[in-house]
């Protein structure tokens, strides 16, 4: 009997919530538990709209079609719902929280994600903010800073990983990591999404990005290009390495 | 991990506020205010002719001044003030032990959360009760110390010519309309002397409540830190709530001579049917340094700019403010820096946030006179808005006379988020908490200034007042 997938996406169909213009028209995605996935796509293509709907997003909304998170549908769920089922979705442009400390948000966010009744111990927590950041080779000093307040791009993304780290999901959500780093932080960032896996081989990850550079220090089990609104073609990591010499002409739909 | 974040788990937060402890009163003045009742106040409290004097000039001043027409709406006003009682004594005499407290008042400040171990770690509370201190007690080494910290009626009978040398020299009767009437129906309050020289670690606490219906308030707190003092004074107030309107009026006079330092605190969460009209002024000589923190979270409207008069060269002023408007509350406060000496320096800093139908107002001065050279301020107000009906305005009046003189003035407005929302809640955070915690990060550069206890309460307020802010 094979298992339930992780993540199921059926005939999506998806527009801004308050616009008509469809940006993804019929996707289809299915991930095993475990495995890496990458989601490669232009501009415009729909990928990002694909992961904040995973997530929850409001500002999109879904308009045909299923999202199929361990067998339940969760479209109808709020976006701390889904997080708290395992779903964590590291942002593109991580957003500022003035006057809050990093370690105020991750004790509050692990509350939140215990049982009702359930209290966090915060010697308990300390320790693994501090075993989470020595993971990651990040100086606890990081923790006393104000989430995403005057963070470069690359201590953005970071926090993204710290974050992703303390949760522990079991699906995390990649929308474009890579982004505006060079190439010293996307290493950073790369080796914090491998130690994650390798040290829980369980969590599915599913990366969505322009480039390739980010798949050279992530192998993804597969590949997935998205063109207009849906995927085209799927494939090994070989058709990532593809996309980088050839483009994305060849999926254009002809006019 | 700062200290704040690690206590505030640790359940010192239970802070309730709607109750009614149920009392009799020992006297109660008449409703309404009129030489009569002005008269009673005087007798009953045994005062000297002077003082009954300086009491009756300001009735007939406040009877002279027109109600402002600016600030919050007082169109209705004049009625709730017909109908209060100016006066209510709810015992004769002082309390001098916490054993001989009575229970109900007691049951109060067990509600108002003001926890055992710092009941104990703070001998010197001054609590306001009614229209009275009815518990007041110093801790022995101020006592060694000289520091005098009393109840303005106290203040007056133990300390006459101190007190007459002082009192009414920061804020005259005539200042304002509701100046002149705390002038005229004044009861209790705090006196406080820091000699020269003396530095108090631990603050000085005054917590009071009104708990009679339809009773005004009117405490006055005068306040002497002499050369090179150095203190911290910390008023916290809360009421329960009731159906009809009711009125509080304070006058808070600072006296901070040459060298002293010296910080004033408030909180107030006044039932939101209150009007708080607050007069606090502070005179600031040479080298001295004086610190508002105000705090404004209830009421239903709110005028009160702490000022800093800085009259002394190098004299330091700063008013840092909070202000939380619910729906149908008006917060109108910001705050005041007078530069009249050479080589002052002040700051306001403001924060505000409305949520629902709520309005808050930043209006502020900097005025510097002529010959203040080198005078520096900077004002800084910033507004969050929780809900498109949510309002805020900002009134900063700059008055410059001195050419050598160097102002700066920032506002900003911002709205919580959507994407800011979305981050927090894709982190597992409901959506009460995320804007919570945004209403947190927002006032924190003030909340940090707070001692802890009162950092830890305002916390949990606000997640209180986020509840059901959503939809």
């Amino acid at each position: 009997m094979s298992e339930i997938p992780i993540l199921e996406v059926k005939n999506l169909h998806a527009k801004v919530a308050d616009e008509d213009t469809e940006i993804l028209r019929g996707v289809d995605l299915t991930l095993a538990k475990g495995e890496i996935h990458a989601i490669m796509g232009p501009n415009g293509s729909g990928k990002s709209t694909l992961a904040k709907i995973v997530a929850g997003h409001p500002a999109y909304e879904p308009t045909e079609g299923q999202v199929r998170y361990l067998g339940q549908d969760v479209l109808e769920l709020d976006p701390d719902e889904r997080a708290r089922l395992g779903i964590f979705l590291a942002f593109q442009y991580p957003v500022e929280i003035p006057g809050v400390s990093i370690a105020n948000f991750m004790r509050t966010a692990m509350q939140a994600h215990l049982d009702e009744g359930e209290e966090l111990d915060l010697f308990d927590f300390q320790d693994q903010l501090l075993e989470r950041m020595e993971l990651l080779d990040m100086d606890p000093s990081f923790a006393e800073r104000h989430v995403n307040d005057g963070f470069s791009g690359g201590e953005k993304k970071r926090n993204e990983i710290l974050q992703m780290a303390v949760l522990r999901p079991k699906l995390a959500v990649m929308d474009e990591t890579d982004s505006g780093l060079d190439i010293d932080a996307l290493q950073v960032v790369a080796n914090g999404v491998k130690k994650l896996h390798a040290e829980d081989p369980e969590m599915t990850v599913l990366i969505i990005t322009h480039y390739q550079r980010l798949l050279n220090y992530i192998q993804p089990d597969h590949v997935h290009v998205m063109v207009g609104g849906r995927i085209v073609r799927s494939g090994g990591p070989e058709l990532a390495e593809e996309l980088e010499t050839e483009g994305y002409e060849q999926f254009r739909a002809p006019a | 991990m700062p200290q704040n974040e690690v206590v505030e788990g640790l359940g010192l937060d239970q802070y309730k506020y709607h109750f009614i402890t149920e009392d009799e009163p020992v006297f109660r003045s008449g409703r309404g205010l009129n030489e009569k009742v002005v008269r009673e106040i005087s007798a009953q409290k045994d005062e000297p002719q002077w003082m009954l004097d300086f009491r009756l000039k300001a009735l007939k001043i406040y009877n002279a001044k027109p109600m402002p027409t600016w600030g919050g709406d007082l169109s209705n006003l004049e009625a709730v003030l017909d109908q209060i009682y100016f006066y209510v004594r709810p015992q004769e005499k002082m309390e001098r032990s916490w054993d001989d407290v009575p229970a109900n008042i007691k049951d109060t400040f067990e509600k108002l959360g003001i926890p055992e171990a710092e009941q104990k770690i703070l001998a010197g509370v001054g609590a306001q009760y009614e229209s009275e201190m009815v518990y007041h007690s110093l801790k022995e080494e101020w006592d060694a110390k000289g520091v005098i910290f009393d109840s303005i009626e106290d203040g007056l009978k133990n300390h006459p010519e101190l007190f007459r040398e002082h009192f009414g020299t920061v804020i005259p009767s005539a200042d304002n309309k509701f100046a002149a009437m705390n002038s005229a129906v004044w009861s209790g309050g705090s006196f406080v002397y820091i000699p020269k020289g003396v530095e108090l670690d631990t603050p000085l606490q005054a917590y009071f409540r009104v708990n009679q219906e339809q009773m005004g308030q009117f405490e006055r707190t005068l306040i002497i830190a002499d050369e090179g003092a150095k203190a911290h004074y910390i008023e916290g107030c809360t009421a329960p709530v009731y159906s009809t309107e009711s009125f509080h009026s304070g006058v808070i006079e600072i006296i901070v001579k040459a060298g002293a330092h010296f910080r004033y605190t408030t909180i107030q969460n006044w039932s939101n049917n209150m009007y708080n009209l607050v007069t606090q002024r502070a005179l600031v000589h040479e080298h001295a340094t004086m610190e508002w923190l105000d705090g404004n979270l209830g009421s239903k409207l709110t005028m009160k700019y702490p000022s800093c008069f800085l009259v002394g060269e190098g004299a330091h002023g700063s008013v840092l403010s909070i202000a939380y408007s619910g729906d149908g509350q008006h917060q109108d406060t910001g705050g005041k820096v007078v530069h009249a000496a050479p080589n002052t320096s002040s700051q306001i800093i403001s924060k505000s946030i409305s949520k629902g139908t709520g309005r808050s107002t930043y209006r502020g001065l900097c005025k510097v006179y002529e010959g203040s050279v080198n005078s520096r301020s900077n004002v800084e107000c910033d507004a969050l808005l929780i809900h498109p009906t949510s309002r805020t305005d900002t009134y900063p009046y700059i008055e410059i006379e001195e050419k050598q003189a160097n102002v700066g003035h920032e506002a900003t407005v911002s709205k919580v988020g959507d994407e800011q929302l979305f981050y927090l809640m894709s982190r597992g955070m409901s959506e009460e908490e995320a804007m919570a915690m945004i209403v947190r990060g927002f006032i924190e550069p003030i909340a940090k200034l707070l001692p802890l206890e009162y950092a830890v309460e305002l916390n949990r307020l606000i997640e209180l007042e986020m509840e059901g802010s959503v939809g």
